[in-house]
């Protein structure tokens, strides 16, 4: 299971993510239809954004799945955060009134 | 995840947003990104294992901060109002500290044996210096903090990477500011409210503007001239912009939010500041350095409609910290461990991904479930609003009986002759412990100590009236306005004692 707190890019967009919460299911997690990878590893070229999945992974945003795990976006991207072919879904947050 | 990632995020975002702005200094975040990145290179090349502070802040705590976590270093702001002596006794505590100072302060620290680098030549040197950065591993620490020490030696809390960016990623949206918003900075850079604004505004991306020397006056100034739209500041700072306000009533049309914590804000001044400002949004947030900021915030809405309220326990909310925020469970327990149900006063017990309770040389205090025992009295209502009554430290034991000073000292402060007061312990060869209340006069007048006691009496049991009554011109507190209590205690004997025994 890849660990909280791991950074990951994806291969076919601008898309780079942080790890909140892990889960099993992040193990086939993608961006823009392509398995994301550790932030140091070299993109493997050839692959190319899956116009099913560009919808955009939105800056700051934290994204969940059913099975509790959270990401964090640390770099906008065009491609659409997944689980597989299940899109992950924007964590909406309450507001709170700025306190420091 | 690295309070680095949030100055990161904050450039990919906007990288020509003025990020801080501090007396003739302006920064955007492409450039306090590249100083932090040069700065870490400046820490890098003297070999230090940490970096401590000592300087009135303003820009230079946005960027020690990030340049520490850069350099793979933790970052500890000292007060700097401490004395030579004192201040070498934490700097000792650090692990082989680069000490950076604000000029204002090079004599009192002197030459105290540690290497030691002036703000200026600090900055100066990042110019030329070999930019670098590391990525600490999110369990290192990040800030090491000293608590005030105001009932025994200071510890140093320590703060990690992980801690600090799940306060901000929990608490605060990223981006989720206006392009025109801006706060207002002035709670002291050693103070975690000082650390947690440097954070929170960055991520938010609300411009931080700095106040690094507070006066009422200023303050008031940069609101208007810096179109200030959120502003913390703590109790002491408020009853000062109040007052001047009261004074020579100037409209502060931009601000929308004043947030105040740091210690216990009397009710009277807080009547006071929602009928001089009807259009701000009050907030009072409640945390502590061990939980690495807020834990608990009463909005704007909470206030407005405790005020107005016909009902007694909505009305008394004007007077709770407000609600636990996401991600911080809050319980009450009883001396042995019990949770108590709402309305039964006990020790509150906090837990979250934010909370630390881990002090250098003592370990973590969190007990196996991960809670943290805060040592503040407090009670939880029906629907989670939390009041804190005050520490348990400073309870007293009178006759076998606990009495908490913060239920007296609410009752006498509404009393139109006193402006402040603070109750304390005295020994006592007989109880054990006497009550003494401790009364700041209002202006021109002079209370009549009996007359204090029966207002006491009207209001609570007998065994909560004051023993003695004592009349000082001031409180002694920290900077923070926390109440110096046994600054006081020591101090009974020299004061005018009018006996009420």
């Amino acid at each position: 299971m890849i660990k909280s707190g791991s950074r990951l890019k994806s291969q076919v967009c601008d898309t780079q993510v942080i790890v909140v919460k892990t889960a099993d299911s992040l193990d086939d997690l993608r961006a823009g239809g392509a398995p994301m990878v550790p932030l140091d590893d070299t993109a493997s070229s050839g692959a190319a954004l899956d116009p099913a999945f560009s919808g955009g992974a939105v800056m700051g945003k934290r994204y969940v799945d059913d099975a509790g795990a959270e990401v964090l976006v640390t770099k906008a991207g065009a491609g659409t955060l997944s689980i597989g072919t299940v899109p992950l879904s924007i964590k909406e947050a309450k507001p709170l009134p700025a306190s420091d | 995840m690295s309070i680095s990632l949030l100055l990161e995020m904050a450039v990919s975002a906007d990288p020509d947003r003025v990020a801080v702005v501090s007396e003739t200094t302006r920064y955007t975040t492409a450039e306090l990104n590249a100083l932090a990145d040069a700065s870490a290179g400046v820490i890098e090349e003297s070999g230090a294992g940490s970096v401590a502070y000592v300087g009135m802040g303003g820009d230079m705590l946005p960027l020690l901060l990030f340049s520490a976590a850069r350099s793979g270093r933790p970052f500890a702001p000292l007060n700097y109002r401490l004395s030579g002596q004192a201040l070498r006794e934490l700097i000792e505590r650090l692990p082989q500290p680069l000490v950076v100072v604000d000029k204002e302060y090079s004599d009192i620290v002197g030459d105290m044996g540690a290497a030691a680098i002036d703000s200026d030549t600090f900055c100066a040197r990042a110019q030329t210096a070999a930019p670098t950065v590391q990525w600490p591993d999110p369990d290192d620490v990040a800030v090491v903090l000293f608590t005030s020490g105001t009932t025994s030696k200071p510890k140093a809390v320590e703060l990690t990477h992980n801690k600090l960016t799940s306060y901000v990623t929990q608490t605060v949206e990223f981006g989720s500011a206006d392009p025109s918003d801006a706060a207002l900075i002035c709670v002291p850079p050693y103070h975690i409210a000082g650390v947690g604004a440097a954070l929170s505004n960055l991520y938010a991306g609300r411009k931080a503007v700095y106040l690094r020397r507070f006066s009422a006056s200023e303050w008031i100034r940069l609101v208007n001239t810096e179109a200030v739209t959120t502003a913390t500041v703590v109790p002491t700072m408020l009853e000062r912009i109040v007052s001047e306000l009261e004074a020579r009533p100037t409209p502060l049309t931009t601000l929308r939010n004043l947030a105040y914590g740091g210690s216990k804000v009397a009710l009277p001044l807080v009547r006071r500041a929602l009928d001089l400002l009807p259009e701000v949004g009050f907030v009072n947030a409640y945390g502590l350095t061990e939980t690495s900021s807020t834990v608990a915030v009463l909005t704007p809405e909470d206030h407005r409609t405790a005020y107005a309220s016909s009902e007694e326990a909505v009305r008394k909310r004007l007077g709770s910290v407000g609600r636990a925020v996401p991600g911080i469970e809050a319980v009450i327990r009883d001396d042995e461990g019990r949770v108590l149900e709402a309305g039964q006063p006990g020790e509150l017990y906090v837990r979250g991904e934010q909370v630390s309770g881990k002090y250098t040389g003592i370990g973590s205090v969190l007990d196996a479930e991960g809670w943290f025992p805060t040592r503040d009295l407090a009670v939880l209502d029906e629907d989670g609003y939390l009041f804190i009554v005050g520490r348990s430290d400073d309870t007293i034991i009178r006759g076998g009986e606990n009495i908490a000073p913060a239920e007296i000292e609410d009752v006498l402060v509404e009393h139109p002759d006193v402006r402040d007061v603070a109750v304390v312990g005295a020994p006592d060869p007989e109880w054990g412990q006497i009550i003494v209340a401790c009364v700041v006069p209002a202006a021109g007048a002079s209370p009549n100590p009996e007359a204090l006691r029966e207002y006491v009496g009207q209001q609570l049991r007998g065994s909560r009236t004051p023993d003695r009554i004592v009349f000082r011109s001031e409180l002694p507190t920290t900077p923070t306005g926390k109440v110096l209590r046994r600054e006081l205690v020591n101090d009974l004997p020299t004061v005018n004692a009018e006996g009420a025994q």
